[in-house]
C-alpha cells in the first residue's frame, strides 16, 4: 500500500505541475495582441516586452493567487468539516480586503502629512500585512461565532461568514469615501478581484508569502486529516487539537491574505478546485493540499485567460473575480443541494 | 499473531496496577454536577462495564479517564500519567477511545481510517513504516475487515463502520481501551460481535472499559460492572452480585424481573411492563 500511496502522490503532483505549465503557456500565448513566441524568445520587441513584461508576470500572479486560495479552501473545509467552506464564502477574503483597505486609507492620511512615509505605508508589504491580519481576525471571528454550546456548527459559521461579508462591503464603501477619488477607483478595481500587472517587488513579496503558507499547510496535512475527525477523536489519536488548529488557521489566513493583497476578492476558487481534486485523489490531505494548490494555480491562470479573451470583440475585459463568481455561484448551490442529503454527501 | 493476542506488542516497562486509577473525581458542566467524588479503578486484562441511567455520568467518566476533560477535584492516573496534563501523543499511545457515533465527514477508505490509529507513533507527515503496516494488518484481521480494506467508509453499513473504529483503536496498540456504547444502534448479531471483540481484547491483556446500556449484555460479557447513578458510583463488583432486582429497580426506577441464564449462570434482567 505504501507504494500505491506514493504513486498516487507522484501522479497527482506531476499532473498538477503539468497543468500549471500548460495553463501558463496558453495564457501567455494568447491575448489582444498576436504574439510570435520565437520573436519574443529572440528578444525582439514588441513581442518580447508583451511576453516577458506583461503576459508572463500576469499569468504567474494568477497562478500564485489560485494556488493560495485553493490551498486555503482545502484547509478551511477540513477545519469546518464541510465542503462548502471557502475563504470568500467564510468572509476571510472580506476580512483581508478590509485589512488591506484600512492600511491604504492610513497611507492616504499619512501621505497628506508626510508624503514619502505615506507612499511607504501604501507599498506592497504593509498592505499585504494588513490583509493577512484582517484575514486572521475574520477567521477567528467566524469560527468563534460559529461555535454554539462549545461545538462548531458549520452552518452557523457559514452564515456568520456571509453576514460578515455584507458588513465588510458596507465598511469598505465608507472607506472609499474617505480616500481621494483616484485611490477610491483603484480600491474598487482591486476589490472586485482583478489579476493585473504588478511590480516585480510586489510579486516577489506575494510569492514568498504564498510559498511559506502553502508549505506550512502541506507540512500540517497529516494532522489536518486527524482534525477532520472531530476534536475529541483527533485528541484521542494524540493530536494537540488547539495548537494544530491555530497553526492551520494561521497558515490558511496568511495564504488568503496574500491572495487578496495581490488580486483582491477572487471568490470560489477555494471551493471548486478542492472539491474536484478530492474526487480525483480522495480525502487524504497529504495528497489533497499540494494537488489542490497546483490545480488551483492552473485554474485561475485559465480563468484569467478566459476573462481576457472572451470579451476581446467588445474591447474590454472583466476582472477574473467575475469569471470565478460566474462559475462558483452555481457550483456552490449545486454542492449545497448535494450535501443537504446526508447519505449522498460528496 | 493478531493484535488481540497477548504479547503482540512486546514487553517494556511494567505497567502500574491498577492501570486506570480515578480517585475522588468530581466534574460539573456549568452548575450541573456530572460526577461527584467518584473513585474508579480498572486493571489490565479486565473487561469493565460502566452502567447507569442516562445522565448518570458514564460518558463524563470515560472522558476524564481519556484525558479529554480535567476533573474539578480528585486525581486521575492512566498508565501512571495524568492524562489531562501529559502530552496528547503520550496519552494516545496508552489509551484509545472508540466514540459512540464516529463521524465520517470525509470518505476515507477503511485502511486509511485504521492507519490513523498509528498517528501517535508517526512523524510529521505520518509516513507509515513496517510496524505501522503490521499493526494495521493485525487490526483489520482481528475485526474481520480485510475484505473491506479498500472500501470507502461512507459505503459501509453501521455495523461495519463500528468495526472500523474498533480496528483503529486496536491499531493504536493502547494499554487501555475505552468504548462509549459499543453496541448502540446495532442489531443483535452485531451487538454480540462487538462484545466478543471487547472480551477478546481484554483476554489479550488490554484493560477494557465500556459504557453499556444493555444490562444483559454487560452481565454476560463483563468481568466486573460499575453502576453510576446521579453522578456517584453506587455499586461495583461482579455482574451477578451487582445486578440484583432491588438495585436495578432503585437505580433505573423501573420494575424488573431478575433471573439467571441456566446455561451460563449470568444474570438476566427483563423490564416488567404491565399488560395493556
Amino acid at each position: 500500500m505504501k507504494s500505491s500511496r506514493r504513486t498516487r502522490l507522484a501522479l497527482a503532483l506531476a499532473a498538477g505541475a503539468l497543468a500549471v505549465v500548460l495553463s501558463i503557456a496558453v495564457s501567455a500565448a494568447f491575448g489582444a495582441q498576436p504574439l510570435s513566441v520565437s520573436a519574443a524568445l529572440a528578444g525582439r520587441d514588441p513581442d518580447a516586452t508583451i511576453l516577458f513584461s506583461l503576459r508572463l508576470p500576469r499569468a504567474l500572479l494568477a497562478a500564485l493567487v489560485g494556488c493560495a486560495l485553493a490551498a486555503a479552501g482545502t484547509a478551511l473545509q477540513a477545519l469546518l468539516r464541510n465542503p462548502l467552506a471557502e475563504p470568500f464564502v467564510l468572509g476571510v477574503s472580506g476580512g483581508a480586503a478590509l485589512g488591506g483597505s484600512l492600511v491604504l486609507v492610513a497611507a492616504a492620511a499619512v501621505s497628506r502629512v508626510a508624503g514619502a512615509a505615506g507612499d511607504l505605508l501604501g507599498a506592497a508589504p504593509p498592505v499585504a500585512a494588513g490583509a493577512v491580519v484582517g484575514a486572521m481576525l475574520s477567521t477567528v471571528l467566524v469560527f468563534g461565532l460559529g461555535r454554539i454550546g462549545g461545538r462548531l456548527v458549520p452552518e452557523a459559521a457559514l452564515l456568520v461568514g456571509i453576514v460578515f461579508n455584507a458588513f465588510v462591503a458596507g465598511v469598505i464603501t465608507l472607506v472609499k469615501m474617505l480616500v481621494p477619488p483616484e485611490q477610491a477607483s483603484r480600491l474598487l478595481y482591486w476589490l472586485v478581484g482583478a489579476v493585473g500587472y504588478e511590480a516585480p517587488g510586489t510579486l516577489a513579496v506575494g510569492a514568498a508569502l504564498v510559498a511559506l503558507s502553502v508549505a506550512a499547510l502541506v507540512a500540517l496535512s497529516a494532522r489536518i486529516n486527524l482534525l477532520t475527525l472531530g476534536d475529541e477523536e483527533a485528541a484521542s489519536l494524540g493530536l494537540d487539537v488547539r495548537r494544530v488548529r491555530a497553526w492551520v488557521f494561521f497558515a490558511a489566513s496568511a495564504a488568503t491574505g496574500a491572495a487578496v493583497a495581490l488580486a483582491g476578492m477572487v471568490g470560489f476558487v477555494g471551493l471548486i478546485v478542492p472539491h474536484l481534486v478530492r474526487r480525483a485523489v480522495g480525502p487524504d490531505h497529504r495528497l489533497l493540499v499540494p494537488a489542490s494548490a497546483l490545480f488551483g494555480a492552473a485554474f485561475l491562470v485559465l480563468a484569467d485567460a478566459l476573462a481576457r479573451l472572451a470579451f476581446l470583440p467588445l474591447g474590454t475585459e472583466p476582472p477574473v473575480g467575475a469569471v470565478t463568481a460566474f462559475l462558483g455561484g452555481p457550483f456552490f448551490l449545486w454542492l449545497l443541494r448535494r450535501t443537504a442529503r446526508p447519505e449522498a454527501a460528496r | 499473531m493478531t493484535a488481540l493476542e497477548p504479547g503482540a506488542r512486546g514487553g517494556g516497562a511494567p505497567w502500574p496496577d491498577p492501570i486506570v486509577d480515578v480517585r475522588g473525581a468530581s466534574f460539573a458542566y456549568g452548575p450541573a454536577l456530572a460526577l461527584q467524588d467518584v473513585s474508579f479503578t480498572a486493571r489490565a486484562g479486565e473487561f469493565v462495564g460502566l452502567l447507569g441511567p442516562n445522565g448518570a455520568g458514564k460518558s463524563t467518566l470515560v472522558r476524564i479517564v481519556a484525558g479529554l476533560l480535567a476533573p474539578r477535584s480528585g486525581e486521575v492516573r492512566l498508565a501512571g500519567i495524568d492524562p489531562f496534563r501529559a502530552p496528547r501523543r503520550q496519552v494516545a499511545r496508552a489509551c484509545a477511545l472508540v466514540p459512540q457515533e464516529p463521524r465520517v465527514a470525509w470518505p476515507f477508505t477503511v485502511r486509511e481510517a485504521v492507519m490513523m490509529g498509528r498517528a501517535p507513533r508517526q512523524g510529521l507527515l505520518a509516513v507509515p513504516d513496517r510496524l505501522d503496516h503490521g499493526a494495521v494488518r493485525g487490526a483489520l484481521e482481528a475485526c474481520d475487515l480485510v475484505h473491506l480494506a479498500d472500501r470507502r467508509l461512507d459505503a459501509l453499513s453501521g455495523g461495519e463502520r463500528r468495526r472500523v473504529f474498533f480496528a483503529r483503536a486496536l491499531a493504536q496498540e493502547p494499554r487501555v481501551l475505552l468504548l462509549d456504547e459499543p453496541t448502540a444502534f446495532l442489531d443483535l448479531g452485531h451487538q454480540v460481535a462487538a462484545m466478543r471483540m471487547a472480551q477478546l481484547a481484554a483476554r489479550g491483556g488490554l484493560c477494557v472499559v465500556a459504557v453499556l446500556h444493555d444490562l444483559n449484555l454487560a452481565a454476560a460479557a463483563c468481568d466486573r460492572v460499575v453502576v453510576l447513578a446521579r453522578a456517584r458510583v453506587v455499586a461495583d463488583g461482579p455482574p451477578a452480585a451487582v445486578l440484583t432486582e432491588a438495585r436495578v429497580r432503585e437505580v433505573w426506577e423501573v420494575p424488573v424481573w431478575r433471573g439467571e441464564n441456566a446455561a451460563t449462570g449470568a444474570a438476566v434482567v427483563l423490564p416488567a411492563l404491565p399488560r395493556p
